[in-house]
C-alpha cells in the first residue's frame, strides 16, 4: 500500500477514506498528552469546566520525550503504550478528538468509541524515538508545566510516519496483521 | 589488594548511562538487520528498517534512541581484592546515574515511592545487584529499564510437575500477555530455578548476555532453541503488527532448586536491549 500525507486537523472525509495497514506520513499540528494530562483533563470535562485544549478535529499523541539538546526543539520523542491512556480516550473522542497516536492495543471501549464518534488510533514505532524527533520541527508547550515531560505541548509535525492501525469500520491492525502471521504448532 | 577510586566509578557509569541510551549494541544491530532479511510481513520489515535507522540517527546526533531512557538497574562484580576509596559504592554509582542522566539529556523516570510517586528529578535511585567475585577487577554493567518491557515481564512458582513444558508455557503466555506493549521483538531473559529473587535477578542477567550465545547446557541451549521458534510461531511480529520475527533471542539461566519447587522468572526487553559493561 502507497504511504499518503494527512495535514492535520483531521476532517470527516480524510478519517472515511482511512482503512488499518494505511501507511501515513502526518503534517502540522499534534497535541501531546500522556497519563497526568489526560487524568487532569477527565477532571475538567467531569467538573464541566473547559479544557486547555480544544480537542476538536485533533491528534494527541502518547508521548513523553527526552529532554531537548541544545539545537534542537525536542529530544528523542517515541509513542508511549496507549492502553493507559483507554479509560479517558472515550470521552475525549466523543468531545471531537478525531485522531490518536500511541503503540499497542486499544480496549474495546476505545475501538467502539472511535466507531461511533469518527476517530482513528494511529501506531508509531516504539523505540524509534530519535527517528521521530527529527520529523518535530517545533514544540510549543501548552499547558501543565509542572508535569515536565508529561505536560501537554504542540508539535509541529513533518512527514511524522504513523500506520493506522484502528479505523472507523471496526478495522484492527494488530488483530488481524498477527492472525496473518500465526503458525499454529 | 587494588583500589578503585569512587570519583572513577562515578564517571565510568555516568558514560554508560549516555552510551547505552544511545548507541545500539553492534550484536543487537546485527541481528536486527538479519530480522528484517527474514521478516515477511511488508509492515514488518518497514518497522525493523526503521528501526535501523533509528539507531543511526541517535548514535550520530548523539541523542537517546528511544523517550524511555528507563530507571538504572546496575549489575557490579566486585572482585574481592577492590577495595573503594574516596566514597561509598552505592553512592558513587547513583552520582553517575545523576550525571549521565543530566548530561546527556536523558529523561528523568524514577518517582521517590510508588505510591506518593514525586519524580526525584535526576533518575535516582538505582537499583543495583552486587556480587563479590574472585579478583581485583570491578564490573559494571548499565541496564537502563523502560517501563514497556519491565512491566510485562512475569514471575511464577511452578509445581515440579509442570515440568518443562509448564516452563514453555508460561513463557509463551507472557510473551502473548505482552504483544506489541514490550516493544517487540524482544530479547526474552528466563531464569529458571533458586528461590523467588534468584530467578527474577538471573532473568535480568540474562538479558546482558551476548545475543543468541546459547548456554553451555546442551539441554538448555535446546530449550532456548525451542522457546525461540514457539515464539516466533505466534505471530505477533515487530511492534505487534503481525509477522514471523517475535523475539531476537531467547537466553536462560538455571540454578539449583529446592525438591519441592520450580520458579520461572520472564524478564522482556524491547528491541534495543539496551545495556553496556566496563571493567575497571
Amino acid at each position: 500500500m502507497d504511504v499518503i500525507s494527512i495535514t492535520t486537523p483531521l476532517n470527516e472525509e480524510t478519517i472515511l477514506n482511512l482503512r488499518v495497514g494505511q501507511r501515513v506520513l502526518l503534517n502540522g499540528k499534534l497535541f501531546t498528552a500522556r497519563d497526568a494530562a489526560h487524568k487532569k483533563m477527565i477532571d475538567l470535562i467531569r467538573q464541566k469546566k473547559p479544557l486547555p485544549i480544544d480537542v476538536r478535529n485533533q491528534i494527541i499523541y502518547y508521548v513523553g520525550p527526552t529532554p531537548a539538546p541544545p539545537g534542537r526543539p525536542v529530544g528523542a520523542a517515541g509513542p508511549t503504550t496507549a492502553g493507559r491512556m483507554d479509560s479517558y480516550a472515550p470521552e475525549l473522542i466523543a468531545l471531537g478528538l478525531k485522531g490518536m497516536i500511541g503503540k499497542g492495543y486499544r480496549s474495546p471501549e476505545v475501538i467502539e468509541a472511535m466507531q461511533k464518534y469518527k476517530a482513528v488510533y494511529f501506531a508509531a514505532v516504539g523505540g524509534a524515538g530519535a527517528l521521530l524527533s527529527q520529523c518535530i520541527q517545533e514544540v510549543e508547550l501548552i499547558a501543565y508545566p509542572e508535569l515536565g515531560p508529561e505536560a501537554i505541548y504542540q508539535f509541529t509535525v513533518k512527514n511524522f510516519p504513523v500506520i493506522v492501525a484502528n479505523d472507523i469500520y471496526g478495522g484492527d491492525l494488530y488483530r488481524d496483521g498477527q492472525k496473518t502471521y500465526a503458525i499454529n504448532c | 589488594m587494588r583500589t578503585v577510586d569512587a570519583s572513577v566509578i562515578s564517571e565510568t557509569v555516568a558514560g554508560l548511562c549516555i552510551e547505552a541510551a544511545t548507541v545500539l549494541e553492534e550484536d543487537i544491530e546485527e541481528a536486527l538487520h538479519k530480522a528484517r532479511d527474514h521478516e515477511e510481513s511488508p509492515v514488518g520489515k518497514e518497522i525493523l528498517t526503521q528501526l535501523l535507522q533509528n539507531a543511526e540517527i541517535a548514535k550520530r546526533n548523539k541523542i537517546p534512541m528511544c523517550q524511555d531512557t528507563g530507571i538504572v538497574v546496575a549489575l557490579v562484580e566486585i572482585g574481592q581484592e577492590v577495595v573503594i576509596t574516596g566514597g561509598n559504592l552505592y553512592e558513587a554509582i547513583a552520582q553517575g546515574v545523576r550525571k549521565g542522566y543530566q548530561k546527556g539529556y536523558l529523561r528523568k523516570s524514577v518517582v521517590n515511592n510508588p505510591i506518593e510517586r514525586k519524580n526525584t528529578n535526576d533518575n535516582t535511585p538505582p537499583v543495583v545487584h552486587y556480587k563479590i567475585v574472585p579478583g581485583d577487577a570491578l564490573r559494571i554493567t548499565i541496564l537502563p529499564k523502560g517501563a514497556g518491557s519491565e512491566n510485562m515481564s512475569a514471575l511464577k512458582m511452578l509445581k515440579p510437575a509442570d515440568g518443562i513444558d509448564g516452563v514453555i508455557k508460561f513463557v509463551l503466555d507472557t510473551v502473548k500477555a505482552a504483544g506489541p506493549n514490550a516493544c517487540p521483538p524482544l530479547t526474552v531473559g528466563v531464569g529458571i530455578g533458586g528461590t523467588m529473587e534468584k530467578a527474577a535477578l538471573m532473568a535480568k542477567e540474562a538479558l546482558t548476555r551476548p545475543l543468541g550465545q546459547r548456554h553451555p547446557l546442551p539441554f538448555i541451549a535446546e530449550l532456548e532453541q525451542v522457546l525461540e521458534e514457539k515464539l516466533n510461531a505466534l505471530g505477533i511480529g515487530p511492534m505487534g503488527l503481525g509477522g514471523r520475527i517475535t523475539v531476537l533471542a531467547v537466553h536462560i539461566e538455571v540454578f539449583a532448586t529446592h525438591i519441592a519447587s520450580l520458579p520461572v522468572a520472564v524478564n522482556l526487553n524491547c528491541h534495543a536491549c539496551r545495556h553496556k559493561t566496563a571493567v575497571l
